[in-house]
């Protein structure tokens, strides 16, 4: 059983680091709490198979601890750290049954056949793997595949996190969403921590309690889904969380308040401090499209945009506008039409969020 | 330049891939072929590009008859799932590659190749090699390639699955945007519904090699021809429960009566299957006639900014679709709603009978 | 329309036909057409039927050389095929040490058949080869012209020597293409080296084992310029294969029936074998296609 932690932790595959860009993984302490079911999720490249590799043991950090249960582990080799990793494509002994296969970690440390037999069948069962306990792994579907290989991971008492690398790549379309529930269940079944590494909001939001996303090898928002979606604490999660991703507006500071070109944009006073004090010119306000207000009438406070393009997406559907000579969208329900060349929007001040340096501020938190 | 395929019908080893297929594209349209894995959809482009001849039927391009003549004398051009370039050419090179094959004059090379890589937005990728590039901008070269030759006919067979979704959101708005413009026919598979619709134009389902229905993508989105479309062009797939109608009243399996609502009521007395989109049921009851259903939580997908929640009880199975982010604990109780004037019904050989009116459209 | 263009696309395969047709079907058909005949001169010849094929599978001698070749054929498998793949597994999997072997490994497989034979005669000459000198230093008395074990210990040697490295290479192509990812499950289900070997190593060679197999049976099967060069199928007839024994026959006697008789025999043990071997590899395939992943049509 353990809770992980990252202390201070950096890595880099340049011998000479010299610039933060060097670094994979930027210097980060974080913590997974024993049992938690957390996603790890950022686009190729943002560091995440890096990080996923290092928890792993594959992987050696260049600094920093990497510590299960205060005991730092930075030297042990994977197979010494307890741990358990389903892959993106389902590795399996192929000359073997579905039940050698899941026999086979405890025949490995030589666990009485007896007690074997014991383990497999609870795990089988749980995985429903019962009924193909004597055929050959090989003729296997991808998903059974793929559930045998965590079967591996779930049949040893002693691990105390399992890893997943984006481990429904291969599955049906179809399928996926039973796999979901299954992995759920089994993290209820179990007191396992587990790490659920993908590139794929859905994967991670459905899987994951708490998610770190990660951007350009730091974890910049460490949150529940719905934290992701109605407060991202930086602007890359708000484009990354979300289809379409948040509409950005540069701001420009002056002394009476925020403007986007010609137009003022009220915003509560103590932010405008906020902004006033950081002194920077990075500051942007941010609104997710389904919480821009579209009339087709001019009403208070509204401002009449030029539509560009109305994507009817079936259950609602996307308006592409342009402010300013920014391109913004704004979705649309399903029984809520705009027939006319201009619509009139409303930025709801509740629904905005404001970004200094990329990053969000809030009343409060300074 | 038009496009027809009459009577298409393609068997290799004995087994149909392609049975009985009518199609026509029109005239720079942009077309979708959905259909899951297996569907024929590769095959299907295969013979529209004239890769293989099909074993019976025609294809007529432009009114000409072009069955069995090979592709390199048509002008075509294709796009793969996977990220295909010449590794030993740079971007540059690349594009050029398909006008330098066609004599065309350097000036006018070096000109198209800029025009294009500013289309897809690598100009500044130019003297990069393949392997250099992100996935993202290795298609852009591979789609460049295509794009380049003004080709009568592009094709692309499931171009993104192998993009994050952050870049396929924005290849599709790229997509939509290009071909609004350009006078070719396009023909792009997928297996997956929303592309469809966030690519627009025109969609034709295809199932086990057969073509299911061909229109406007909203209108065949909108309007099913039959159950197996509406279950095809659905993501999630839309929910389908069998129930007797007898009178002014459905039962659904025998114990869950409701009155029919006015516009089922011309439907004769029988069996049928009624089909209700996922975001049509709700948590809460939008209009008075909804029927309350006491269900368990299977399980809470969250895409980000939306949630597919799967519930089930004795009877059914049914996926909701909500806008924003909902979390349930597995098998949680919950009712949801069940939403009886905007059901979709299908006879017993699944054809559309009814189609609920729809609020707010054009 | 498609049927005419089908017809056409006939007449593109004719060229290969008649290639074929010189290249196989005609040699193999004046074998079959001597193999039936008694020939004495340009004039004369007698039909025989199946005489020759009677004489030749009681003849003694040709017996012996059929099971002196499957003994030959066996024992180097035997021993190539663990060795190569334990070669494999040795080999440093990147970095300049890499190619390094791949290029020391490659070098037996580009010497010419008959230059092996000539290599090792003088390697072992007791005189003034290193291996036959340096025997005889520890005290044995090794002659490859003499004593038929010798002969048969040197022969093997050789082949052993020539052809390992194809096994090798081809394993190492195989091991290659195993992801790493399986060999990180491994460590993690703390499965033993031999385990990793027996389990993953393994079964993903077979594929390419059965090639190098087929290949050096085949190969071994008809062995003729190495021994002939080294020992000259002696001493006695001890290290005589097959294929020395035809030529012998056809050439040196001019026996042209039974050699063309014997010619079809040889020709169909091989045919027989390789198609063992061959219906092996597609029941292999078999089975992965249903396990594997399935595509789009």
């Amino acid at each position: 059983m353990a809770e992980i932690m990252l202390k201070a932790l950096a890595h880099t595959y340049v011998s000479n680091p010299q610039s933060p860009a060097d670094y994979a993984i930027r210097e980060m302490t974080h913590v997974w709490h024993q049992g938690g079911a957390y996603a790890l999720l950022g686009p190729s490249g943002c560091g995440k198979s890096t990080l996923l590799n290092i928890i792993s043991g594959l992987l050696q950090p260049s600094d920093g601890d990497v510590v299960f249960d205060s005991r730092i582990v930075n030297e042990l080799p994977p197979e010494e750290r307890n741990i358990a990793q389903v892959f993106q494509f389902p590795v399996i002994y192929d000359t073997m049954t579905v039940f050698d296969n899941l026999a086979f970690p405890l025949r490995n440390i030589r666990t009485p056949e007896a007690k074997v037999r014991e383990r497999v069948a609870e795990v089988a069962d749980i995985l429903d793997l019962v009924p193909l306990l004597r055929r050959k792994a090989k003729n296997l579907t991808a998903d059974e595949k793929q559930k045998v290989s965590m079967g591996r991971g779930l049949v040893r008492d002693d691990v105390s996190a399992i890893l997943f690398d984006e481990p429904l790549t291969v599955i049906d379309p179809q399928l996926k969403w039973k796999l979901r529930r299954k992995l759920k269940e089994i993290h209820e079944r179990f007191n396992i921590t587990m790490i659920y590494v993908t590139h794929d909001q859905l994967e991670a939001s459905t899987f994951a309690e708490k998610i770190a996303v990660m951007y350009e090898g730091q974890v910049v928002q460490f949150g529940t889904p719905r934290e992701l979606f109605e407060k991202p604490a930086h602007t890359f999660v708000g484009f990354f969380i979300g289809s379409p991703g948040m509409n950005f507006l540069e701001m420009t500071v002056t002394e009476s308040g925020l403007s986007f070109g010609k137009l003022p944009i009220p915003v509560d006073p103590r932010l405008l401090e906020l902004a006033h004090r950081s002194g920077s010119n990075n500051v942007k306000l941010g609104i997710r499209p389904e919480f821009v207000e579209v009339h087709e009438e001019v009403g208070s406070n509204t401002l009449s945009v030029k539509v560009e393009d109305i994507q009817d997406l079936g259950t609602y559907s996307i308006l592409s506008f342009r402010l300013n000579g920014v391109s913004l969208k704004a979705r649309l329900g399903e029984e809520h039409a705009i027939r006319g060349e201009y619509a009139h929007v409303r930025f709801p001040e509740a629904s905005t969020h404001l970004y200094i340096d990329e990053c969000r501020v809030e009343v409060g938190n300074d | 330049m038009s496009l027809i395929l009459e009577n298409i019908d393609h068997v290799v080893n004995g087994a149909t891939h392609i049975e009985g297929i009518d199609l026509e594209l029109a005239p720079g349209s942009f077309n979708v072929l959905l259909g899951r894995t297996l569907a024929g959809k590769t095959t299907l482009m295969r013979l529209m590009a004239g890769l293989e001849p099909p074993t019976r039927g025609r294809v007529l391009m432009n009114g000409e008859d072009v069955t069995g003549v090979s592709v390199r004398r048509r002008n075509v051009s294709m796009v793969y799932q996977q990220f295909i370039n010449y590794p030993s050419l740079t971007v540059f090179d690349n594009i050029a590659s398909p006008l330098k094959l066609a004599r065309v004059p350097k000036a006018e090379v070096t000109r198209r190749v800029r025009e294009t890589a500013e289309m897809l937005h690598i100009e500044h990728l130019l003297d990069r090699y393949p392997q250099e590039l992100s996935g993202g901008q290795q298609q852009r070269t591979a789609m460049g390639r295509a794009l380049v030759k003004d080709a009568d006919l592009i094709l692309f067979d499931e171009p993104l699955v192998n993009l994050d979704y952050k870049l396929r959101e924005e290849f599709r708005q790229e997509l939509r945007e290009l071909f609004r413009m350009r006078n070719c026919i396009a023909v792009y598979a997928t297996t997956e519904p929303n592309e469809a619709l966030a690519l627009g134009g025109h969609t034709a389902v295809l199932h086990e090699g057969r073509l299911l229905q061909y229109g406007r993508t909203e209108d065949v989105y909108h309007r099913p021809g039959n159950i197996l479309t509406a279950e095809m062009f659905s993501e999630p797939p839309i929910n389908v429960v069998p129930g007797l109608v007898s009178g002014a009243e459905v039962t659904f399996d025998k114990s869950v009566h409701f009155r029919l609502n006015e516009d089922l009521r011309s439907l004769p007395p029988g069996q049928y299957s009624f089909g209700v989109r996922p975001s049509h049921v709700g948590l809460a009851p939008q209009s008075a006639d909804d029927l309350e259903l006491q269900v368990r939580v299977d399980l809470a997908e969250i895409s980000g900014s939306e949630t597919f929640l799967h519930v089930s009880n004795e009877l059914f199975h049914l996926v909701l679709h909500l806008a924003g982010v909902h979390e349930f604990a597995v098998d949680e109780p919950i009712k949801v709603y069940f939403p009886t004037h905007k059901l979709y019904a299908f006879d017993h050989n699944g054809s559309v009978v009814h189609i609920p009116p729809r609020l707010g459209s054009l | 329309m498609t049927k005419v263009q089908n017809n056409r696309a006939w007449l593109l395969i004719l060229p290969m036909l008649v290639l074929v047709a010189f290249s196989a079907i005609i040699p193999l058909m004046t074998v079959v057409n001597y193999s039936v005949q008694d020939v004495f001169d340009a004039n004369t010849r007698f039909f025989t039927g199946t005489e020759w094929f009677e004489t030749m599978l009681n003849d003694s001698a040709l017996q012996a050389a059929l099971l002196r070749q499957f003994a030959f054929s066996m024992t180097i498998l035997a021993i190539e095929v663990p060795l190569g793949i334990g070669i494999a597994l040795l080999m440093p999997k990147r970095g300049w040490q890499a190619s390094a072997v791949l290029i020391l490994i490659t070098l037996p497989l580009l010497i010419p058949w008959n230059v092996v034979g000539s290599i090792w005669q003088i390697f072992t000459r007791g005189d003034i080869g290193l291996m036959g000198w340096g025997i005889r230093e520890l005290g044995y008395s090794y002659n490859i012209t003499r004593n038929p074990v010798d002969a048969w210990a040197t022969i093997i040697l050789m082949d052993v020597w020539h052809w390992t490295p194809l096994i090798a290479l081809l394993c190492y192509s195989g091991l290659r293409a195993i992801p790493e990812a399986y060999y990180q499950a491994a460590r993690i289900d703390r499965a033993s080296r031999w385990a990793v070997f027996r389990y993953i190593q393994l079964p993903k060679l077979t594929n390419v084992l059965v090639i190098g197999v087929l290949l050096r049976f085949m190969h071994s099967f008809m062995i003729y310029a190495e021994p002939f060069v080294l020992t000259g199928g002696g001493p006695g007839s001890s290290t005589t294969f097959l294929s020395q024994s035809l030529t012998t026959m056809a050439i040196g006697q001019q026996d042209l029936g039974p050699s063309a008789a014997f010619s079809l025999i040889y020709f169909l043990i091989i045919l027989l074998v390789s198609w063992v071997f061959y219906t092996a590899i597609m029941n292999m395939q078999k089975d992965d296609a249903t396990g594997g992943h399935r595509h789009d049509a």
